[in-house]
Order: C-alpha cells, then structure tokens, then sequence
C-alpha cells in the first residue's frame, strides 16, 4: 500500500512537469513541422516569460492587490503578451532573413538568439534566482496520518487545469480558425500554400506567436511550481521540451503533448527510485535513444529520402 | 508616406517597447525574503524609448534605408576587385601565419606575466576551434557537445597524473587519442542523423558526460574537481621553485640563473604555442587529402557522393574523431595550465564560445579562426565592462553572421588541387 | 551480369514498383522506358542501394546485392547518374573526379601527412586518369573551374566522366540527354556507344529520347505505372500494341 502510495506520488509529480513539458513542446513542433527548423532560443522564451509574471506578481504585491484570481490572469496575460511579442521579434530578425537556407544557418542563428536572450535577462535582471512569492499553498492528502501521504497540491491541480484548457483551444484553434487551417495547409506544402495565395510570412509569424504564448503560460506555472527563475531556467527545460517533440514525433501536436507526459514521469520515476541527479541524463540518454532507433518519434510521419 | 508602413512602423515601435520595458525597466530586487521591485535608472528608460523611436523610423523609411545600404558596398574600392588567383591566396596566407608563429614566438619575452598566461589561453581556443573547424567548417556537421572531448583530454591527464603519476609529455598522447576514441565510439551511432539532429544529440552528449564528471564523485572528485596537476618538465627539469618529483632537476638550477616564476609560464606558452603550430600545420595537409575532398563532398552533395562509393559514416567519422583528437590536446594543455579543473569549465557555455570562435573566424581560411580566438578571449580582459556583455556580443553576432555573411562559415575556402597543364 | 528479378517496391501504401525484371549481359546497352511517373528511377534507386526494395531479388555477377547500402555498390562496380545534375558544385571540375576515385587513393592519414611515395604515386594516378577522362569529354579546358558554373550540358558530361574514373562494369544512366541541345544529343549517342565498344562497360539507360533509346539500345524493357508491360529489341518492342497503347493512350 505505501509502495503504491508512493509510486502514484511519482506519477502525479510526473504528470505535472509533464503536462508543461507538452506546453512548451508544442512551441518547437509547430515552428518545426512548418518551416523545418529547431527553434534553439524557444527555452528563452519560456524563461522570459516566467520573468514576466513575476515581475507582474511583485507590481501587483506593491499596489496592494492581494486577490488571487486577478494576480494570476493579469500575470498571464503580461507574460503572454511579452513572450508573444519577443517570439513575433526574434523570428523577424534572426529567422526570417535566413528561411530557407542550409539546414545549419538558421540553427546557429538560433543558438546566437538563444545566448543573446538568456544574457539580455542576466544583464537586467541579474544573475541569481529571485524567489517567487508562495501564492498558493495547501493540498490535498490521501493516506495514513503516519505512514506515506499522497498530496495532491493545489498547484499541481491548477498546472493541470491550464494545461488543459490551454490545449483545448489549441487543438479548436487548428482544427476550426481560418489561420489555423492555413497553418495546416502550409506545414503540408509551403510553397503550394504560397501560390494558392495563403501569406505565407504571416502564418509563421502566428506560429511562433501562439508557441511563444504557450510557452508563457507554462512559465508563470512552473515559475510558481518551483518557486524560483534564473536566467538560465529556460535552457535546461527547453532541451526537456524538445526532447518531448521528438519524442511524440516532431511536427505532431498530439505527439508533443504525448511525449511531453512521458518524458515528465520518465524524469520523476528517476528522481523517485534512482537519485535526481541523474534525471537530466535520462532525458538525454532518451533523447539520443529515440533519434538513433525511431527519429520520427511516437505519432510522427516517416520521411522518404528524395532523390 | 504609406499608411501600412506606417502600421507596420508603429507596431513594430509597440513591439520593442513590450519586449525590452518589462525586463529592462523594472527590477526585481531581493528584499529580505520576499522580492520588491525597482525602476531602474532614468537613462535606461529613456534608451528604451529611444530605441523604440530607431525601429519605428527604421520600418517607416525601410525601403529607402535599405536601398541606399545597398548602394553603398560599391564606395568600397575592394568589392569590385577580382578574387586573388588561389596560387598566391595560399602564398599570402602561409606568409601571414609564418609570421604570426614568428611574433609569437618572441613576443612573451617581451610583456607581463600576465599577458603571456591570457597568451597560453588564447593558443588552447586556437587548437580547440582550429579543431571544431575540421568538423563543422570542412565537414559540415554541427557539433554542440565539443567541449565534451576536451573535458575527456582534461580529466585523463588530471586522473592519470593523480592515481598514476603521470607527467604531462605522457598524458598528452594518451589524453588526445582518448579524446579520439569517445568521438569515435560516440559517433559511430549517431552520425548518420541528419545534421539539426545530430546537432542536438552532441549537445545531449555533452551534457551527459558534463553530469557524470560532476556526480561520479568517488573518481571526480565531483564539483570539487581535481587539483595538484602537475606542470610539463624539459627533458627532465621542472619549473618549480623546489623539485616535486624524485630524479627531477629544477630548470633555473641546471641553467645557473635565478629562479623565476614567469620561465614556468612561458614554457607553458611555447608548448601551447608548438602544439597550436602543429594542429594548423595537420590540419591544412589534411584539407589538401583525399580525406579533406571527402568531407567537401560529402558535405555539398551526400547522395553524390554516396553514389561514388564514398562511405557516409567512415567520412564523417574521420571528421568527427580528429577534431576530438585536437579537443583532447587543448584539454590536456588547460588541465596543465590551470593545475586544477572541474565541471565547471565544461558547460554547454564553453562550445558555444567555441562555436562562435569558428563562424566569426571562419571567412575561409586558419588565419580568420586564430584572429576570431585572439579577439574573443583578449576583448573581455582589455575592458572589464566589456566582460559583462561579452557573451551578449556573441550572441549577436552570431545572428547577424548568419544573416549577413553565413558564407564566411558553410563554404570554408579549401586551397583547390589544380590540375597543370602538360604541353 | 545484372539480374533483377520481381523487384518490388512500397512507399506506405504506394506500390511504386510492382514486379519488374529486367537483365543486362557484358556489353550491352539496356534501357528502360515509361510514362512519367512509371517507378524507372525507383527501380534505379533499389538497384544502386538507395532504396531498399521491398520484394524480389537483384544479382550483380551472381551475387544478391538487393539492401547492399549504396557506396558499396559503387564499389561493386556499378555507378549512376541522377535526373538532376548531382556535382560538387563548389569543387573544380578536376576535383569532382578525385574525389570520384576515393578508393584507388591511398586513404592512409599517415601516409598523407608525410607524403609517402606510394601516397604521391597514386594521388598522381588519379590526376592522370581524371585528365585523360576530361580530354574524353572534352572538358580539358575548364580542369580548374568550379563545377557550378558549367554549362549544363557540360555538367552533364562532367557527371558521366565522374563515374567513369571510378572504372565501372555497369553505368547507370538516369535521363542523360534531359535538356540537351540535338547537336548534344548527338554528342552524348557517341560517348554512350564508345563506352560500350572501347571501354567494355554496360550500360543502364533511363531515358526519354526516343530516337536515342531506339539508336543504341540492344534490348529495351517498357514499365508502365510500376509494372512490366514489354520487353525485347528496339524493333520489337516499337510494334508492340501494349506499348503503343500506353503511349498513345497517355497521349
């Protein structure tokens, strides 16, 4: 019974990295699946956007606004709309100019943009980790009161909660919105979409801005899920996110919330049973192990070699 | 004016005020335990605004700046000229890094201690991206977790000296082949991914072996890192103050001159020196190679020349292991210099850097990679302030390497064979 | 010396290639024709190891070669061409052809690093094979240039001597006349008969020049929509009905 207890413990906990892991995830498949390319500085958006909600947080603890409900959207909302903002700028000026040249180029340009970005934060906000403040405490408890308690918290329940929605109006977004079939049509043929007169550049645009957007909200969560940022936040779970498209099959927006889940509990499985220090290796080693033996990941589409 | 530039203007004004006010202009500040936040300085809202008002004049009048940009590259008497014949373009350049290798040869009698040892540091970026080059200049292939293989020759020497006694002239060998062999072993399974793929796979890779060093404490030492290595000898005779080792001779001693902590440090210089000298010198015969052919041809067109029986993986693999190879020379070389190493110099940061060393160096020949790591290491010590904002530069420049000039990285100018003709 | 028997090839759901077979003896000039879109590169892809077929069998001088991986079927002594031009572009025309000769060359880092007499010996080798093939297709002239900026129909005849300096038993030829001028038409009708008669090579054509297809060919095999549909002498072939069926009811 306790060992249940604490498997469950794992899962749920595993579920939650999870479930943001699939937000950010979904950032890279689209820009993947549409114009091909590994968008490196994606992690720094999501860093960028956990600052931003903080900084909202501490501005609205200074007015004197203490209602909880009203802290959290007006977070969201200024964390989205920077990210979205920083997402649109950075694909104007280090993607857009190099679309569509070798495979390389405009993944060096990412990595500078990614190394521009974290320094930017580092130089204005400095280098160390600000707390974020505890804005929801308590949780649920399953269990004897002196044996192994399950606690499902609060927090845990809101990531999931978001998520959620938020995937929700992703998926009616794609599948029912003028641009999100159009997003569809061009991640099938870029260049077909552009001759039946689809704006191309407008639709890659809405990509990143909707990626970016995402990767906001999973920002302010687990910004408050771990109750601290750092410049460096973003890099370490921006390889995690990307580790879960290619794992759900990169270009696959199921695939990214698929994998998104499992590398979640594949990490909290190893913290649980094995040491935490060693769950950044697992997700790598699984990174590594799906790209050698199924690089088109769980629900992905095989690629011909053409000839 | 258009009204949809001027939408367009202003949107883009709105958009750089949203993305640079919130982080720029309000501070979070630690207070106690709880976080408070500040505005910042006047000035710095004001290059905010000001920046703001550069982009949206920039958008509104795009057309006809980017017009008279394009104009402009004629004023430049040199753009119209004639490429130079190759024959003399590889004259020019041998006479250049001669007397490069000349200068630097004289020069740390000259200067500070200090600058002699920032000098030794410069040399270990020169071998290290003069490495990377091989396989991401001549090869084509994205490599992210370089600085993994240099951890490999630091950590070998570190150990072997420490459990073994190794000296530095023996651990050098075996610290550049071990480097060699993880590339060959790591590489064998994944060179055949497409390049963005393998790209982050070596990343992965990198960060493995970075995680290990730091959690295998019993053998590591951990985050605590490894000290006490040992300085290299000539033929025999330390640079210390008191010999260490039994049989040893001390340098001033046998010479009959005073002791001097600055000979320690330049000899260190001139081993670097030697062994940058040589890593330029392989590596230039090798791009004249049949194997230096391969790694262009398999980089412009794999299925040509898989089609002429030229082996994808035992290509890139030569690639990948002889730029590990120089990798683990330079790591021995810092393990010596520093006398103490840990994970820490060996984060993804460190290839990046590397990385940047070979696109901003990589106009097409050796000269450009040694002068990108002469500037990258040396810039950040000339102007402390300019430390801060080091690696934002870097980054930066990366980008607009990639839009402006990304010929100076993918099309790395190999001296062609010519064929002579017989009459 | 090749022989392809119900070869089969399936893309998901496509069977792109549905049964083929086809044979070429010593010396022989064998071409495949078909409507766009009939499976004839598939079926080069799955010979020259590109492709791993999904049915049937390939022998080259006796041998299963079928899911051999590509460079060493090159090696094997069979070489291709593609539809579109593949050359290195940013490497001189002479440069192409050494590195067509990568396994006659001494691969030997060390031997390299210090010139080796054996080194220098074969490296000169190839230089004087890769001369004597671009006097052969009369490119001579431009050795130094960047293959990029041929003329197509030179970079045509740059991809056929590329192949040859590697001395071949079986060329492939993927559409070699595809936008050549008649003149290089005529041009390219010679080299490919020279070939066969001075230099013993078969030769394995796809093409879509007719009156090329009908001059040189000793045998012809028709694929339409990915399966068989005639094979035999020009002649027979020409009085076919199946074969003018399918031309003139795709016409």
């Amino acid at each position: 019974m306790q060992d249940l207890l604490y498997f469950f413990q794992q899962l749920i906990n595993g579920l939650t990295i999870g479930s943001t892991y699939a937000l950010i995830a979904i950032g890279y498949t689209m820009v993947y699946g549409i114009i091909g390319m590994i968008n490196f500085a994606h992690g720094e958006i999501y860093m960028i956007g956990a600052y931003t909600a903080l900084i909202a947080i501490t501005g609205l603890a200074t007015l004197g606004i203490a209602w909880l409900p009203l802290i959290l959207i007006v977070a969201l909302l200024c964390a989205v709309i920077v990210s979205s903002s920083m997402g649109w700028a950075v694909e104007r000026v280090a993607y857009r100019p190099v679309r569509g040249r070798h495979r390389l180029i405009p993944l060096i340009s990412a990595i500078g943009m990614s190394i521009f970005l974290q320094n930017y934060v580092h130089l204005a906000q400095g280098s160390r980790n600000i707390g974020f403040p505890a804005l929801m405490e308590g949780s649920f408890r399953f269990g004897s009161a002196e044996g192994f308690q399950l606690s499902l918290s609060y927090m845990q329940i809101t990531i999931f909660i978001t998520t959620l929605v938020c995937m929700t109006i992703l998926s009616l977004f794609i599948s029912r919105s003028r641009i999100g079939r159009a997003c569809r049509a061009v991640s099938q043929d870029l260049g077909m979409a552009n001759l039946l007169g689809i704006d191309t550049n407008r639709i890659i645009s809405a990509t990143f801005v909707i990626g970016a957007a995402l990767a906001a909200v999973a920002g302010l969560l687990l910004g408050m899920y771990y109750g601290s940022v750092d410049p460096l936040f973003g890099f370490i779970a921006g390889l995690k996110a990307f580790t879960a498209a290619v794992l759900g099959g990169i270009g696959s927006i199921p695939g990214a919330m698929l994998g998104g889940l499992i590398l979640g509990v594949a990490e909290s499985m190893t913290s649980g049973y094995l040491s935490g220090e060693y769950k950044d290796v697992v997700s790598f080693s699984l990174l590594i192990l799906i790209l050698l033996f199924k690089p088109t990941g769980l629900l992905g589409k095989p690629e011909v070699e053409k000839i | 004016m258009a009204t949809p530039n001027f939408k367009h203007a202003l949107f883009c004004a709105i958009v750089t005020l949203i993305i640079a006010y919130p982080i720029l202009g309000l501070n979070l500040v630690a207070q106690g335990t709880k976080v408070g936040l500040e505005g910042a300085t006047t000035s710095t809202v004001i290059s905010v605004v000001l920046a703001a008002f550069v982009v949206f004049f920039f958008q509104l009048f795009r057309d006809s700046i980017m017009g008279n940009l394009g104009k402009l590259p004629k004023l430049n008497p040199l753009s119209g000229r004639e490429p130079m014949p190759q024959a003399k373009r590889a004259k020019l350049e041998s006479w250049v890094l001669t007397a490069i290798v000349v200068f630097a040869l004289f020069w740390p009698f000259l200067v500070s201690r200090g600058s002699v040892d920032l000098a030794t540091l410069v040399l270990i970026y020169v071998m290290l991206a003069l490495g990377l080059n091989v396989v991401v200049g001549l090869a084509g292939l994205l490599d992210l977790g370089y600085v993994a293989f240099y951890a490999v020759g630091a950590y070998t020497f570190a150990l072997l000296s420490q459990y073994f006694g190794f000296s530095f002239w023996a651990a050098l060998p075996i610290g550049a082949c071990l480097a060699a062999l993880f590339g060959l072993v790591l590489g064998f399974p994944v060179l055949r991914l497409r390049g963005d793929y393998l790209a982050i796979v070596t990343l992965g890779f990198g960060e493995i072996i970075r995680i290990l060093l730091n959690n295998w404490t019993a053998v590591t030492g951990g985050p605590n890192g490894i000290g006490g290595i040992p300085e290299p000898t000539l033929f025999g005779m330390e640079f210390g103050r008191r010999v260490k080792e039994e049989g040893n001779t001390s340098f001033h001693e046998t010479f009959g001159i005073a002791y001097s902590g600055e000979h320690k440090v330049i000899f260190l210089y001139l081993i670097a020196l030697v062994l940058a000298v040589i890593t330029a010198l392989v590596i230039r015969r090798l791009m004249r190679m049949p194997v230096g052919r391969a790694w262009e041809a398999l980089r412009e067109d794999e299925i040509a020349a898989r089609s002429l029986g030229l082996s994808r993986t035992a290509v890139k693999l030569s690639a990948f292991t002889i730029g590990a190879f120089f990798a683990g020379f330079a790591g021995t070389v810092f393990a010596s210099k520093q006398g103490f190493i840990s994970p820490e110099s060996f984060v993804f940061l460190e290839s990046a850097i590397i990385l940047a060393i070979v696109v901003l160096g990589g106009m097409g020949s050796q000269i450009g990679v040694i002068l990108a790591a002469i500037a990258v290491t040396i810039l950040p010590e000339l102007a402390r302030e300019f430390a801060d904002y080091r690696m934002l530069i870097f980054g930066a420049a990366m980008v607009l390497m990639m839009v402006w000039r990304p010929q100076g990285l993918m099309p790395m100018r190999r001296i062609h064979i010519e064929l002579k003709r017989q009459e | 010396m090749l022989e392809v028997s119900n070869l089969s090839m399936r893309f998901g759901g496509l069977l792109a290639v549905d049964q083929v077979s086809l044979d070429v003896q010593e010396r022989e000039i064998v071409s495949i024709i078909g409507p766009n879109g009939a499976g004839k590169t598939t079926v080069f892809n799955c010979i020259s190891g590109f492709y791993k077929p999904t049915g049937g069998k390939i022998l080259f001088e006796g041998r299963e070669i079928q899911g051999t991986p590509d460079y060493k079927i090159s090696r094997l002594g069979m070489v291709r061409t593609f539809q579109h031009v593949r050359l290195f572009n940013q490497m001189t025309v002479v440069e192409n052809l050494l590195v067509a000769q990568h396994r006659h060359l001494n691969t030997n880092l060390l031997a390299g690093l210090i010139k080796t007499p054996n080194y220098r010996e074969r490296e000169q080798k190839s230089l004087d094979r890769a001369t004597y093939w671009l006097d052969r297709v009369g490119l001579l002239d431009l050795a130094n240039r960047e293959a990029g900026n041929l003329a197509y129909g030179q970079q045509r005849r740059l991809e056929i001597a590329r192949c040859m300096v590697t001395e071949p038993k079986l060329l492939m030829l993927d559409e070699p006349a595809a936008g050549l001028n008649p003149a290089e038409t005529k041009d390219l009708n010679q080299l490919i008969v020279s070939l066969k008669s001075d230099y013993n090579v078969s030769v394995l054509l796809i093409e879509h020049d007719m009156s090329l297809v009908m001059d040189i060919s000793d045998r012809i095999t028709v694929i339409n929509q990915g399966r068989p549909l005639a094979s035999g002498t020009p002649a027979e072939v020409r009085q076919n009905d199946d074969v003018i069926k399918a031309y003139l009811g795709e016409a």
